[in-house]
């Protein structure tokens, strides 16, 4: 039997405690490189929640959309899509030999969406109306997608810490209120997969509204579709590659169940990553067909597309497939991060990159470094507290008190 | 031949057809995908 004491009072002591030894470590060169990107990035804030938009981005009211959208909302968004496809696994497929790796992945994707609300918080003019709720109860605009996308993240993201609730209260030892939180999980599953369908094809349909801006190579009626499909390989890669780097940084902290069931998760995430991928490249290609514009491939931003449709989409298929064949896991590791490589680079392409197309390139919207650095920061503000919480808290190992709870 | 397109019936007819041969055809490779993805796990079996 475990000897860990289980009171609330001791688990706060041990939480503190566990807080205290991580201060007194050693400063390595990356705890450094931390601390500049954590003063730039305060600083930064600052600037920017004083001196307003126009201090720190580069932003006009032809391009009102930058860095922060591209990356940090669009990115964030389908990169987090490893919480609604690994608990559906789970819980609605019944694929319970993947149940180790759902509290990572749910609590990658609770930390991926309270970083796109922090950013969200840092891109609209008024942020102040944002956290009173003021598009949901002053001026709704359902008319708009943006109010579904908004109302879906709103919800979804509760969902989350909700789905997320059992790791704190069994590490503080609140037994009951843990056991009620556990009961939930099949409602919260479903409900998680309903938003997450709905907001991550909301996200791609806001383009519809600006056919002549985006280019035709990437605009499509199916961009909807695009984005929700390209959303769940981006996820079963983001498990896989979170996963890779967990192995290397918190290997001491991994339970026997987690380390067994690892490989095969691998392997399972890598054939329906190839899956998905295929069926998005042939949607792909039927876009192109839709719109009629073969004869755009052999243009510069033809060339650029078919860099990420070929290198980013049919590679990551085929090596995917062949490491999923082969029980290749270190060719499977590099796919997943060709393939988060390759959605990053089909979301920046949207929303920036192949966005105002026509214009001059001294009217095209280019971040500005400080947007660059405020996005770095909040990523690394995002990594800092998913290490606080797995060096904790039981995410990747079982609570000696609650093991005979985990299925 | 004329291949001009002048409504947007022609259009629809034009991308529409394409689209139907490209679905054919994808599921053609779909099958064989399919067969290469799981081949060595069926022999194993």
């Amino acid at each position: 039997m475990s000897e860990q004491k289980n009171s609330p009072a001791q688990g706060m002591t041990d939480a503190a405690l566990g807080f205290m030894r991580d201060d007194n470590q050693k400063f390595s060169p990356l705890t450094i490189v931390t601390g500049i990107i954590l003063l730039v990035g305060t600083i930064l804030t600052i600037l920017r929640f004083t001196q307003g938009l126009g201090a720190v981005t580069n932003l006009t009211d032809t391009h009102p959309w930058g860095m922060w959208i591209g990356f940090d909302l669009m990115c964030g968004v389908a990169l987090a899509a490893g919480g609604y496809t690994t608990s559906a696994a789970c819980y609605l497929f019944g694929m319970k030999k993947y149940h180790s790796a759902v509290r990572p992945a749910i609590l990658t994707a609770f930390l991926g969406y309270a970083m796109v609300v922090v950013s969200l918080l840092y891109d609209v003019g008024r942020p102040d109306r944002l956290i009173l709720a003021y598009p949901f109860v002053v001026q709704q605009g359902t008319t708009s997608l943006l109010f579904e996308v908004g109302l879906c993240v709103l919800l979804y993201l509760t969902v989350l810490f909700l789905e997320c609730t059992p790791i704190p209260l069994e590490w503080l030892g609140f037994r009951k209120a843990r056991n009620i939180a556990v009961k939930l999980t099949l409602t919260l599953t479903i409900l998680g997969v309903v938003l997450s369908t709905l907001h991550q094809s909301s996200l791609g349909a806001l383009f519809l509204i600006a056919p002549s801006k985006l280019h035709p190579l990437w605009y499509s009626p199916y961009l909807a579709v695009f984005f929700f499909v390209s959303s769940i390989a981006a996820g079963l890669s983001m498990v896989i590659f979170e996963g890779a780097l967990s192995h290397k940084a918190l290997h001491h902290r991994m339970g026997k169940a987690y380390l067994e069931e690892h490989q095969p998760l691998i392997f399972g995430y890598a054939k329906a990553a190839s899956l998905v991928l295929f069926g998005y490249f042939m949607v792909k290609v039927v876009g192109i067909t839709a719109g009629d514009n073969w004869h755009l491939l052999p243009t510069p931003y033809g060339v650029w597309f078919l860099v990420e449709l070929l290198g980013f989409v049919a590679l990551p298929c085929f090596l995917f497939a062949v490491g999923s064949r082969n029980k290749d896991v270190g060719l499977i590791k590099f796919t997943a991060v060709l393939t988060v490589i390759g959605i990053v680079l089909n979301r920046l392409n949207i929303s920036i990159i192949a966005f105002n197309w026509h214009l001059p390139l001294a009217e095209r919207y280019i971040p500005s470094w400080m947007e660059i650095a405020l996005s770095v920061y909040m990523v690394t503000c995002l990594i800092l507290v998913f290490r606080f919480i797995v060096t904790r808290m039981p995410v990747f190992d079982e609570h000696p008190d609650f093991k005979e709870h985990h299925e | 031949m004329d291949n001009t397109i002048h409504t947007l019936q022609d259009f629809m007819l034009h991308t529409e057809s394409n689209t139907y041969i490209l679905m054919g055809v994808y599921l053609v490779c779909m099958v064989g995908f399919w067969k290469f993805l799981t081949q060595k796990d069926e022999e194993q079996d």
